[in-house]
């Protein structure tokens, strides 16, 4: 246990750190101007201004949701600023051209840019703020027929490619978020794999947070053409301020026949002070994947440590066949924090099968709840679906909830739903220590062991950066 | 080796449990303590390991000339101080392998010496195993989980093994066990017996004491060492029942 209350209230976030960047930033305020400035300043085609401005429309008419089992006072729309970006705007060839203090600030993250350093079998696509700084490994991309860049970069390059598939997951009327992130985006990560490709590299985007007043809003697509393959991973950090910042993020999926994407995430948002609850990211993010092709699979892995509130249900719409779709979560919340994530597996296809695997650890005075919902259509003969649920509970105060939906209209389908409730407990932690394993070790063993179903979907470098992740902010909850 | 000194402890913020005890383990002694239900033997073995329900409200605990009584369990226990649970805490999620793994190499660590890999550890865990006649399978199972009762108190004798303490406290490991495994786990004490080491007994029944030789018997009675003596004391409650010391 610490002596130094300091290294646990808030000061355990190693990423809260701010960069000082000369940025090109809109004033706060959102109208019909500012998307027309942004798709300006994008140099976007003009099917990308309407869209933006058909979800704008839909937007203004539609109201924030309140049924997720989280609490925050109203967001005012017009107090953010809905761009920014470093000052030179053009996408660097060369990673020498990019602002070095970028460079360093993803350095420090633990994610180098630059030659020598990288990851050897990653390729980083780093969006810092509102825009795509740099994107690694290239060539090796190139050759083998990926595209991997940002939306920015597809749409001047490709943009038959966006506007076939944008917007064909996640309507821009989806939800609430989704709109506005549909009239607003900024950057994000455009991938495709051509037919019977395997990707021969992890595809990683890092979001980065710099600015205060800044709403992050990416928009990510990944389509993988049929029997092809790919693992895209994303990673997340943020400053540590006293307001709340808005991330509204969309990502749409599209496996075509025989096609396979699996999608990791590790958030690691600032998640607020966890004595006062003071600050941290709103995380609230659709995220959908559509398994369109016969025999397609999609399978999303996430794991949750930080935002003050998050806000997200990565879903499948197995539309195909015989498709597959997965759902493997780890979501943790301590201090203040509030999570309501799960997911959603709309079956549509015949034959089609959903596995959904949810940890929710909820520590400290923070609550932690799993919503998901299995849908079986009429054409769904033979659908299968297994969820398993599991919560922790760390300390006294915490609190876990669990909100499992099934809507079925065929007669032929077999669901199987399983969930426990478990704590650690101070005579687990004795019994540890009577062997002389010290109680950050013990924790971090209990949790760890209460995750592998998850972490071991992950690849394996951040399986182990999410092992340590976990055992860190879990450090003083218990006892 | 262990000297205890009018040793009172309470439940944090409860009753007074321990009332004055005075015990004094040499190097190659066992003792064996006795007594009745909630004459306070598990709350000795706890509070000597350092459990956290418990405070010490006067006396001392003194480990080869060193006050633990404020030290926590885990530097007790790198000591070289073992206590057998009577309930070992079930850990879904943590296998005995890994467990076990963690536990030596702390200990290791602590002695300055080099961790083994998983690889050596398998030798010396599958060793130690077939000594004390265990199925391979408990190197996969999840630590304490479903075992019965008796596979619990031959996997805390398992560990002791692997662990070779200094001072072994065993909490009523008898309790539970079948002829056959009572005597397994009675050889697995023996075999730490030695000149270095000291084990407590802590036991209801006289049973175990067939196998296991006690030095020392003490009868412990509300909260207070009542009545010492060599082996034949543990005969004598047996064949008189604790109403003999008590009254």
């Amino acid at each position: 246990m610490s002596e130094n209350p300091s290294e646990f209230s808030g000061g355990d976030y190693k990423y809260g750190f701010t960069t000082a960047v000369d940025m090109e930033t809109f004033v706060k305020g959102l109208d019909e101007d500012v998307i027309r400035r942004i798709s300006m300043k994008k140099g976007e085609p003009s099917f990308m201004l309407d869209f933006r401005l058909k979800a704008y429309e839909k937007w203004l008419t539609m109201e924030e949701p309140d049924w997720q089992f989280v609490s925050y006072p109203p967001i005012d729309y017009q107090d953010i600023s809905y761009y920014s970006a470093p000052k030179e705007q053009e996408k660097k060839e060369s990673l020498d051209e990019v602002d070095p203090e970028v460079l360093a600030t993803f350095e420090k993250l633990g994610i180098p840019l630059d030659e020598q350093k990288r990851l050897s079998n990653v390729a980083v696509d780093a969006v810092f703020d509102s825009v795509s700084v740099a994107t690694t490994h290239k060539k090796t991309l190139f050759d083998a027929g990926v595209i991997f860049c940002s939306i920015s970069e597809a749409l001047r390059d490709f943009p038959e490619l966006v506007k076939r598939y944008l917007g064909s997951v996640v309507p821009v009327g989806d939800n609430y978020f989704a709109a506005l992130n549909s009239a607003v985006f900024t950057d994000g990560s455009f991938v495709y794999i051509p037919p019977y490709v395997e990707c021969p590299l992890e595809l990683s985007t890092y979001f980065r947070i710099n600015n205060e007043d800044t709403g992050q809003f990416e928009r990510t697509l990944i389509v993988a053409d049929q029997d092809s393959k790919v693992s895209y991973l994303e990673g997340c950090t943020a400053p540590k301020f006293d307001t709340n910042q808005l991330h509204a993020a969309v990502v749409e999926l599209v496996a075509l026949d025989r096609a396979d994407i699996k999608y990791s995430t590790v958030q690691n948002w600032y998640a607020g002070d966890p004595e006062t609850g003071k600050g941290g990211i709103y995380n609230f993010v659709t995220k959908r994947g559509k398994c369109a092709g016969e025999r397609s699979k999609i399978s999303w892995t996430q794991v949750e440590t930080g935002s003050a509130i998050t806000w997200k249900y990565p879903s499948c719409v197995l539309q195909g066949d015989r498709s597959v779709g997965e759902f493997y979560s780890v979501a943790l919340t301590n201090g203040y924090m509030q999570a309501d994530t799960g997911t959603k597996m709309i079956h549509l296809g015949k034959d089609t099968k959903s596995t959904i695997i949810s940890k929710g650890i909820s520590a400290d005075k923070s609550s932690n709840a799993y919503r998901g919902l299995v849908q079986v259509g009429p054409k769904a003969s033979n659908a299968r679906n297994y969820t398993q649920c599991d919560s922790m509970l760390v300390g006294k105060a915490s609190s876990a909830h669990t909100f499992p939906y099934i809507d079925t209209r065929n007669q032929n389908v077999q669901l199987e739903h399983e969930a426990s409730t478990s704590k650690i407990s101070e005579d687990q932690l004795f019994y540890f220590e009577q062997r002389g394993i010290s109680r950050e070790d013990a924790i971090s063993a209990v949790i760890n062991g209460f995750c592998k179903d998850v972490f071991k979907q992950l690849p394996m470098e951040f399986a182990v950066e999410a092992e340590r992740l976990l055992s860190l902010k879990l450090e003083n909850s218990v006892g | 080796m262990l000297k205890i000194e009018n040793l009172q402890a309470a439940v944090i913020d409860g009753e007074d449990i321990l009332k004055g005890i005075d015990l004094d383990v040499k190097a190659g002694e066992v003792h064996a303590i006795m007594g009745p239900n909630g004459s306070g033997k598990s709350t000795t073995s706890k509070v000597l390991a350092g459990h956290p329900s418990y405070e010490v409200t006067g006396g001392t605990i003194t480990f080869e000339g060193e006050d633990i009584a404020e030290l926590d369990p885990q530097e007790r226990a790198l000591r070289g101080i073992f206590m057998g649970f009577q309930y070992p805490t079930e850990i879904p999620g943590v296998n005995n392998a890994q467990f076990l793994r963690m536990a030596y190499n702390a200990k290791m660590k602590f002695l300055e010496k080099d961790e083994v890999d998983a690889f050596d550890f398998e030798a010396i865990l599958t060793e130690k195993m077939s000594q004390l006649s265990m199925n391979p399978n408990f190197k996969e199972r999840m630590l304490n989980s479903g075992y019965s009762g008796g596979e619990k108190k031959r996997n805390e004798i398992l560990q002791m093994s692997i662990l070779e303490p200094k001072l072994a406290i065993l909490d009523e490991t008898d309790s539970g066990l079948d002829i056959d495994a009572l005597r397994i786990v009675a050889e697995g004490i023996n075999k730490l017996r030695g000149p270095e080491k000291a084990v407590i007994l802590i036991t209801h029944y006289q049973r175990l004491l067939d196998y296991v030789k006690p030095d020392h018997v003490h009868v412990l009675s509300e909260g207070k060492i009542i009545r010492s003596g060599g082996g034949e004391l543990a005969l004598e409650l047996e064949a008189q029942g604790y109403d003999w010391v008590t009254n």
